[in-house]
């Protein structure tokens, strides 16, 4: 079983480019249509839990595990979830360190920047658009924006104000 | 902002990357950016955008790559495991924690609010943090644009990961390396 649910999330690991989001679909269907480890409600509110904690987003595999087979089963997903993919960074890691003569290397890893602070802005967009709901959640929206892009001040400053006025006026 | 860079202790990295996970509302990226490139300084915007084009184009969390390689680079591989370690030891206690009572978590008053104002300020600043990379690089109009076909992929069209990364990448890189080369002639 354990090691079942190893394999399970190695797989994952190895198709997760971008991330925990982006193999949502396919968490989905190996956990709960292929081997019915959970039902529908306890995923959706797993994810859920994981999205709202802070942390690595890919954390709600841990707490799957967790609940598919206890600590064991959080190990052995983490573990899964992690390492494959970390081993290919760490090669990668590797690989652009031995060829870091080379002309083309850093003009070419620059090329993939564009890709990945589009796709941050990309998911700052879409947990903007689902966190939205009245006038005033756009209104810390917004002052966040401002405060974050303009000022080198610690961003957890709009955190604790925007749960401070979550808490009081929502 | 000055380009004076200093590297980290193991014990900074451990450290730097666990404020990382425990304040990562919303995800782990905007966090990950403030703390090496504007709060510690262990790597210019530059060097730090190398690293996370290459974990984002990995399979795997792009932060969770990032800290892989950076910890690499500066201690090899006990630097790797720290900064990994550092990254999810913290979170995943407190995701613990939620999981044991999380029956009654979302019922307490005012919990789901503040949750929610929290989201919503993590929104601002992911994007407010996109932004602010994108300044600071400077990347010339054929990448920005590469940029914004990413946005909208993935945000609007709501486009596979997979499929947009495998689109772009080749793209993006032929657009860098050429324009180096040709700068260069």
């Amino acid at each position: 079983m354990l090691l079942q649910i190893f394999f399970a999330f190695a797989t994952l690991s190895l198709v997760a480019v971008g991330g925990a989001t982006a193999v949502l679909p396919e968490m989905h269907r190996l956990l709960v249509v292929v081997h019915g480890w959970l039902d529908d409600a306890t995923f959706t509110q797993l994810f859920g839990l994981a999205q709202a904690a802070p942390g690595p987003n890919i954390l709600a595999a841990s707490i799957m595990g967790w609940r598919i087979a206890g600590l064991g089963g959080m190990a052995v997903a983490t573990l899964g979830m992690l390492l494959p993919a970390a081993i290919l960074a760490w090669y990668v890691a590797g690989a652009t360190h031995r060829m870091r003569g080379a002309s083309w290397l850093k003009p070419a890893q620059f090329g993939l920047v564009p890709i990945a602070v589009g796709l941050i802005a990309a998911s700052g967009i879409t947990l903007a658009r689902a966190s939205t709901t009245d006038w005033l959640t756009v209104v810390i929206l917004v002052a966040s924006f401002l405060f974050v892009w303009r000022t080198n001040r610690s961003p957890l400053w709009v955190l604790a104000g925007g749960g401070a006025l979550g808490f009081l006026l929502l | 902002m000055s380009d004076a860079t200093t590297p980290p202790t193991r014990l900074g990295l451990f450290l730097g990357y666990g404020k990382m996970g425990l304040l990562g509302f919303g995800g782990v990226a905007a966090w990950s950016r403030y703390v090496v490139v504007e709060d510690k300084r262990w790597m210019t915007e530059r060097e730090y955008a190398e690293v996370l084009g290459l974990g984002q184009i990995l399979p795997g969390p792009n932060v969770g790559n990032t800290a892989i390689m950076i910890g690499r680079r500066f201690h090899g591989l006990p630097g790797a495991l720290l900064a990994t370690g550092g990254l999810y030891s913290g979170p995943l206690c407190i995701l613990m924690m939620l999981a044991l009572f999380y029956d009654n978590f979302g019922q307490e008053p005012g919990v789901a609010q503040a949750m929610q104002g929290i989201a919503v300020a993590a929104a601002g600043m992911v994007v407010a943090t996109a932004l602010k990379m994108g300044q600071n690089l400077r990347p010339p109009p054929e990448l920005i644009a590469v940029g914004l076909a990413a946005v909208i992929a993935a945000a609007f069209l709501r486009l596979p990961l997979l499929l947009v990364v495998a689109i772009l990448a080749p793209l993006g890189i032929w657009l860098s390396v050429r324009r180096a080369f040709g700068e260069a002639k």
